[in-house]
This record gives C-alpha cells, sequence and structure tokens, in this order.
C-alpha cells in the first residue's frame, strides 16, 4: 500500500514537471514583453527578473535552456515565481495568489456544506422511492441540473434572485472580512449556482449505488433476520454504496480549491478564478505560470486521491494489485 | 477414363449429394437482425430518448435552416446595424403577441420619462406606451408609472446624414407610403438626444409650459425645399414657402457634396430601409443584430466544430488506441503516459497556449480545434484500448489468426467492431462537451470568435451577460439553447449507451 502510494506520488511528481516544463517553454517561446513597456515601477519587475535568471543583468533574455534551468532552480525548487508584469505591476505572484485564495475556498466549501447533504438526502429517498412520482420528479430534475451548465442556471439565479427579487448583492463583497453576515449573504448566489450541479451529481450516484446495493440478497436476509428497513438502509445498504459515493465527495473536496470559473467570472468572486482570466488576457505571463500550476497539481492530486479513498473505505479493493481492474 | 490420381480436375458429374439434400443451411425463419437494427430496437424502447433526439433534430434544423429562413435585408447588411442602432429590441411575434411575446416589456418609470416616452408618441403617432397599469406616488411626491412599454417605438429617432439623393429618395417614398421618416430639425444644443424635440434642460428633463411641451424646431435655414410629409403644427402645412415653416434638415457641405443631417424616426426608416416592418422573433442584442439569426449561426458553427472535432478525435483515437491495445508492451507504456500527461493539463491551460502561439497565425477557430484534438482523442483512445485487451485473447481471434489474418485485418475487421458501440456513443457525448467547453472558453473571453459573419453561442451569452439586469432577452435565447442542447443530448447519449450495450440484451427494464 505504501509502496503504491509512494509510487504514485512519485509519477504525478514527474507528469506534474512534465506538463510545467512544457507550459514554460511555450510561454517563453512566445515574443518577450519588454520590462520597459509598463512605465512605473520597472525596476521592480527588471530585478525579480534577474533573480528569476530569465535575464541578464542588463536586461536581455538568456538562452531559453538556461532559463530553462533557471526556471528549475529558483522558481521550480526555490519557490520564486516572480511579480506581476501587467496586472498588479511589481507586486509578488505567490502574495496575491495566496490573498485570492480564501474566497475562492470559502466559496466552493459552502457549495460543498450546501450540496454534500442535500444530494446525499434526496438520492436515497429517491432511491427508497423507486419508481414511485417522488423518484421521478427528482430524477428529472437531477437530469436537468446535471446536464444544464452551471453558467445558465447562474445566470437565472443572478437574474431572478438578485435583480428581480433583489434577495442578494449582484455581485460579491470585496475585502478580507470573510466571516460577517455581510459577506456570507453576497456569497450565498454564488454558493447556490456552484452547488446545484454537484447536489444534481451526488443525488445521481447515491441513488444508483443504493438502488443496486438495495436489491442485493444480504439486504433481504438482514431484512429476515428482523432488521426494520430503516436499519438495513442506514447499516447496511448506505455503507456499500458509500464506496462509491465517497471517493466522489474526496474528488470534490479537492476540486474545491480549484473552484469554478466562470461562476467566480460571473458573481466577480475577487478569487483565483478571475485572476488567472485576467492574467491570460492581460498576458502576465508569471502569473499564468503560477496558476497553470496550481490548477495542473489540484487535478492530478484530486486523481490520485479518489483512487486511493477507494482502497481506504473498502478493504476489499486492492489497490496496487494487479486485479484492480487496472489492465 | 482419365488418370483417377488427377484429384484437382474431377468432373463435376461425379459429385452427388448422398441423401437429395440440399447444401445450403436451413433458411432464417425471421428477419436477419444487424447491430444497428438490434440497436435502434432497444433505442426506440427509450422514450425520454427518442424526446431528446427530436430535440436534437429541431435544434440541427435550426441551426441549418435559421440563417436561410430569418435571412432578409436587414440581416443581409450586417455594416447597417452599426449606424442604424436599432438596438435591445426585445422579442415580438406577431402570431404569439397575445402571450406577450409582443416587443413590450412592462417596467416602472418616473415622471421625466413618461413625459419622454409621450413626447416620442405626440410627435410621431406611434405608442410608445401601450398601457399604463398604476401610478404610484412616492412619500417625497415624485409620480411613478407602471407601464408597458413598446422596445421598437421607444428606440426613437436618431441623427443620420443623408445625400442628396437619399434625401430625395426616402420624400418620394414618404409621398407613396404616407409614413413619414424625417422629421423637422431642431435647434437645441444642450441635449444630445434626438428624440428631446422640446425644450429641456441638460439632463434632459422637459421644461413644460402650462402642462405642455414647448417645441423647439428649427424655423430658419435651408433645408432643401423639403417638400414632402410635415407633421402636424407645421405652418408649412398650409403654405409650402411659409417663412415660419418647420425645416426637416440641416444642410453641411458646399453645393458640390450637400449632406443633409436630418432627424429620423427609426421605425418607418427601418420600412423604407428594409422593405419590411421591423419585428424580430428573438429580438436584438445590443449591437442591433437579430438574435434569431445570430444564435442560428452560432449554433451552426457550433455544431460544424463539434462534430470535426468529433470525427477527428475518432480517428486519432481508433488508431492509436487499436495499437496500444492490439499491440501492448512498451508501446503501451509509452502511449499511457503520454495519455497521462495530456490528460493531466487542465484543457484551459492547453487552449490558452494554443491561442497564444497559433491565434495569430491560423485563426481563433483552428488553434481552437486543435487545441480540442490535442487533449480530446485520449477517451477515445483508452475506450478502443480496453475493448482490444478484452477481445485480442479470444478464440474468434486465434481462429482468424491461424487462417493467416494479417494484424491490421485481425484489428479494424475483428476486434474493432467490439468498440464501435462505445464509441458511437462517445461520438456523440463529445458534441455537447465540445460545446459545453467552446462556449465556457468564449465566454470567458479567453478566445474571440466574435465578427461580423461569424458568432459562436459562447460568444452570445458573454455580450448578453453586460444586459442581464435591464435587457434579458439578449443573454436567454442563447442559454436556452445551450441548455436545452445539452439536456436532450445527455438523454439521447443515456440511450444509445443503452441501446449499445449488450449486457442489457433482452432484458427489459
Amino acid at each position: 500500500m505504501v509502496r503504491y502510494v509512494i509510487k504514485r506520488v512519485l509519477l504525478m511528481l514527474l507528469t506534474f514537471f512534465i506538463i510545467i516544463s512544457a507550459c514554460f517553454l511555450l510561454i517563453r517561446l512566445l515574443p518577450n514583453v519588454p520590462a520597459q513597456q509598463f512605465g512605473k515601477d520597472m525596476s521592480l519587475v527588471l530585478q525579480r527578473r534577474v533573480r528569476q535568471g530569465l535575464v541578464d543583468s542588463a536586461g536581455n533574455p538568456i538562452p531559453l535552456m538556461s532559463q530553462y534551468w533557471h526556471f528549475i532552480s529558483r522558481t521550480l525548487i526555490g519557490g520564486d515565481w516572480g511579480v506581476s508584469e501587467s496586472l498588479y505591476i511589481g507586486q509578488d505572484c505567490m502574495q496575491i495568489f495566496v490573498s485570492k485564495l480564501p474566497s475562492t475556498i470559502l466559496l466552493n466549501l459552502y457549495s460543498m456544506i450546501f450540496a454534500v447533504p442535500l444530494g446525499l438526502a434526496l438520492g436515497i429517498y429517491a432511491a427508497l422511492k423507486k419508481n414511485k412520482w417522488q423518484d421521478h420528479v427528482i430524477s428529472t430534475g437531477v437530469m436537468i441540473f446535471v446536464s444544464v451548465p452551471s453558467y445558465v442556471y447562474a445566470f437565472l439565479v443572478q437574474y431572478l434572485l438578485c435583480f428581480k427579487f433583489k434577495l442578494f448583492p449582484l455581485v460579491m463583497n470585496s475585502g478580507t472580512k470573510y466571516f460577517t453576515w455581510s459577506m456570507f449573504h453576497s456569497m450565498l448566489p454564488a454558493v447556490l449556482s456552484l452547488s446545484f450541479g454537484s447536489i444534481a451529481g451526488f443525488a445521481r450516484y447515491t441513488r444508483a449505488e443504493l438502488t443496486e446495493v438495495l436489491t442485493s440478497e444480504y439486504l433481504l436476509l438482514a431484512r429476515t433476520k428482523g432488521l426494520t428497513k430503516a436499519q438495513t438502509t442506514s447499516r447496511h445498504a448506505l455503507r456499500n454504496a458509500m464506496v462509491v459515493i465517497f471517493p466522489m465527495i474526496i474528488g470534490e473536496f479537492i476540486g474545491i480549491i480549484g473552484g469554478s470559473l466562470i461562476i467566480e467570472n460571473i458573481f466577480v468572486v475577487p478569487g483565483v478564478g478571475p485572476l488567472y482570466i485576467n492574467s491570460i488576457t492581460a498576458l502576465d505571463y508569471n502569473f499564468f505560470m503560477l496558476l497553470s500550476a496550481f490548477y495542473t497539481i489540484i487535478g492530478l492530486a484530486s486523481g490520485i486521491l479518489i483512487d486511493l479513498s477507494y482502497g481506504f473505505i473498502d478493504p476489499r479493493i486492492r489497490i496496487g494489485s494487479k486485479a484492480n481492474g487496472k489492465y | 477414363m482419365a488418370n483417377i490420381n488427377d484429384y484437382k480436375n474431377i468432373p463435376a458429374d461425379k459429385f452427388r449429394f448422398t441423401n437429395n439434400r440440399s447444401s445450403s443451411d436451413e433458411k432464417f425463419k425471421t428477419k436477419q437482425l444487424g447491430f444497428l437494427g438490434d440497436a435502434w430496437i432497444r433505442f426506440r424502447k427509450n422514450k425520454s430518448s427518442i424526446v431528446a433526439a427530436c430535440i436534437i433534430a429541431i435544434l440541427v434544423v435550426y441551426a441549418i435552416v435559421g440563417p436561410i429562413l430569418g435571412s432578409t435585408n436587414y440581416t443581409k447588411n450586417l455594416k447597417d446595424t452599426t449606424y442604424l442602432t436599432y438596438t435591445k429590441l426585445l422579442p415580438k411575434s406577431k402570431l404569439f403577441s397575445w402571450l406577450g411575446w409582443d416587443g413590450c416589456s412592462k417596467s416602472q418609470i418616473a415622471e421625466a420619462n413618461y413625459v419622454y416616452y409621450n413626447a416620442i408618441t405626440q410627435e410621431t403617432g406611434y405608442d410608445v406606451i401601450k398601457k399604463v397599469y398604476s401610478t404610484e406616488t412616492t412619500s417625497d411626491g415624485k409620480n411613478l408609472y407602471n407601464v408597458s412599454i413598446d422596445s421598437y417605438i421607444s428606440n426613437g429617432f436618431l441623427y443620420m446624414t443623408l445625400t442628396q439623393e437619399q434625401y430625395e429618395d426616402i420624400q418620394a417614398w414618404q409621398d407613396e407610403t404616407g409614413l413619414q421618416i424625417i422629421y423637422p430639425a431642431i435647434t437645441t444644443k444642450n441635449v444630445k438626444d434626438a428624440n428631446i424635440w422640446y425644450e429641456a434642460d441638460a439632463k434632459g428633463v422637459a421644461k413644460l409650459k402650462n402642462g405642455q411641451l414647448v417645441d423647439v424646431y428649427k424655423t430658419s435655414g435651408n433645408d432643401g425645399d423639403y417638400h414632402s410629409l410635415r407633421i402636424a403644427g407645421d405652418p408649412g402645412l398650409e403654405d409650402a414657402t411659409a417663412a415660419k415653416r418647420y425645416r426637416y434638415a440641416t444642410i453641411t457641405g458646399d453645393s458640390s457634396s450637400i449632406s443633409y443631417k436630418c432627424r429620423v424616426f427609426k421605425y418607418t426608416y427601418f420600412q423604407y430601409r428594409y422593405g419590411y416592418e421591423p419585428s424580430f422573433l428573438f429580438g436584438t442584442n445590443s449591437l442591433g443584430q437579430d438574435i434569431f439569426t445570430r444564435l442560428a449561426a452560432g449554433a451552426r458553427f457550433s455544431f460544424i466544430f463539434a462534430i470535426c472535432i468529433s470525427a477527428v478525435n475518432l480517428f486519432i483515437g481508433a488508431i492509436i488506441g487499436a495499437i496500444e491495445g492490439y499491440y501492448g508492451g512498451l508501446i503501451d507504456l509509452i502511449l499511457e503516459r503520454v495519455m497521462d500527461i495530456l490528460n493531466g493539463v487542465p484543457f484551459i491551460v492547453v487552449a490558452t497556449l494554443f491561442q497564444l502561439h497559433l491565434a495569430k497565425k491560423v485563426g481563433p477557430v483552428w488553434s481552437l480545434l486543435f487545441a480540442f484534438v490535442v487533449t480530446g482523442w485520449i477517451g477515445m483512445a483508452s475506450s478502443v484500448r480496453m475493448q482490444f485487451y478484452r477481445f485480442k485473447g479470444r478464440e474468434y481471434v486465434l481462429a482468424a489468426r491461424t487462417l493467416g489474418a494479417r494484424d491490421r485485418r485481425l484489428m479494424f475487421k475483428h476486434i474493432f467492431p467490439n468498440s464501435l458501440g462505445t464509441l458511437i456513443t462517445g461520438c456523440v457525448m463529445v458534441i455537447p462537451g465540445v460545446i459545453f467547453s467552446e462556449s465556457s472558453l468564449t465566454y470567458l473571453g479567453i478566445i474571440n470568435l466574435e465578427s461580423s459573419t461569424m458568432t459562436s453561442v459562447g460568444t452570445m451569452l458573454a455580450n448578453g451577460k453586460d444586459y442581464l439586469a435591464s435587457y434579458p432577452h439578449i443573454i436567454f435565447f442563447p442559454a436556452m439553447f445551450i441548455a436545452l442542447l445539452e439536456v436532450s443530448f445527455n438523454l439521447f447519449g443515456n440511450g444509445l449507451r443503452d441501446a449499445f450495450n449488450p449486457a442489457l440484451r433482452g432484458a427489459d427494464e
């Protein structure tokens, strides 16, 4: 098990390294934006470029492979991602990124807090009422919410709740007072829009798994032993259904750090998503590199965690052995 | 007698059936059922998938014929929209006007706006305010009106600079139809709004005199001998040469290139210019473009784009997956690692990098297409690979190999058809995925597919988001289109998956 985890993590780091190297080289192949172009605080940008080893002390670009070497040693290992060159000129990328992180995480955490219990509850209810009208209503709703892109109901939420009925402000509050009521209130539309999809996803998986488990023979045995329906469902069926659902929750939890670019954009959340989009439109390559690395590592890590969580929750699944469906 | 050992040339008449039996197999009592026919039978049972397929068909037909059906003089003259600025018109349909689909919107307006709109009505005779539901008086004594406003009329006037020919032509058209386009020129300097033909302050709020608007029509100067329809109250109505008659144009330029600056009423000008009364089924967007044709064009682009990507992915994925799955070993290992790496890159990063590198050279569409292809084949390849692993050890493959079939034949004739079911489902599901990704990327502004002749659904969403609060219809129709498309493709895909999944064969739900 431990060997398998180590192997997976090392492989992940290798994959990450290759991706980020390709990214770096592709970005550096683009015409370099001369530091003088930006006007103020240029000495800072220039100094930082020199420190990162992208240019020589006179400000001229050095050969690509030396840049790459400096990138590995100073950025990947040393953690110096440079300063913003067009968005927040002269400010440290890492600092800005870290300052943006809380609102993204908080937003997605709230949406998870909404989505997991609600999704599970709906799924369980639908499974217990299989093929009755309650199930049909829930399944239809789930179908719609799973397929319709989240931005469509983000628009609906924004138009109906924020504009028509004026229940919430149109965009999220800026600032850093994250745990005040007004901040939470302003976050709610985004949280709602984010959680609809997750609720539907959880409900769908829970229903599918639970209906399968509910028809199995050991449940019949449990009922014949004299357990009530509630007991069999909660103690036997749900636990087994969780084998599939729990990794999904784990995956979502990792995903919450990544957030949703488009929802954050619609509700003007002062988070990582809009920062990334702005860095692309403003051609702020340092930010682009940092955030690309961030999103890449989140994607890779969530893949590993999902795989591992199968093994943790269900000892029957022996990870790393050949029989584990890995061809 | 021929050589008895010449068994290669035994005459046919030496052969006979042992017991008069025909040599052929027994004929099938039932009709033969092919792979697709079988799938179709199962697919038919799934009602929601059938409905979804119909909706998809309707959307596709809309994408194909929409730009043709909706094509009018207005939509063809793409550049016109920029100067006519007949913008943000609400959806209007003659057929469904009783449903509230009449180009009007309910809103609450203040006294000043109420006067403003009524002034347009007073001058032109067209009702801006279709209905006054109720009036309220706020605590500080201001009147608020709950009214229904016709967006087609409330758009009002614009200043237009005409040449001598156009000026004459419009006058001739006015005489012929009795509809007035050109309204008297005005003298106010402090307001730029062409709708304000009365005395008003700098903010455009009317200054009333005895409860009446005071006109500021121009009564002096040359207007090139305007000789067509005049508005009521014009002294020129009785005597076309009266000194105090209203002037209908301001002349600029010298006599060689004379131009007339006129106040033009958009509603009638539209009829003059394009030959039909303005009525847009889905309304117009912030640039005055017809949303119906624009959306159809965007849908058409999105469909073609997605189908191309699906086809390319299928092609690449099938070949790579087949090679991987069939040969296994080192090739498989290497390709698996490559796929892992490509899979690890967030799509937005791929799209951005392609955009930065290729967009200037080959255009945004091609660069986006490459970005989709670079990562898109992986899913196809792995499903093909899985099927190959499942089937390559089967006896029938061994039999075919024993009979001398070559690798290529084994791969594509014998093993590959087994993955057809999943591939078809996969291919279909690529389409909504691509449309979703494309619309997200264009919405976020990473890719710009907008031009006067081309658009995509995502672009329309992005353009509409600024008007979400005031003109929701601009974003409503593209959003509805995407929502409908995704839901029906999902249902359709489910149906296909069930139909092609042999595990369900014979099992009734």
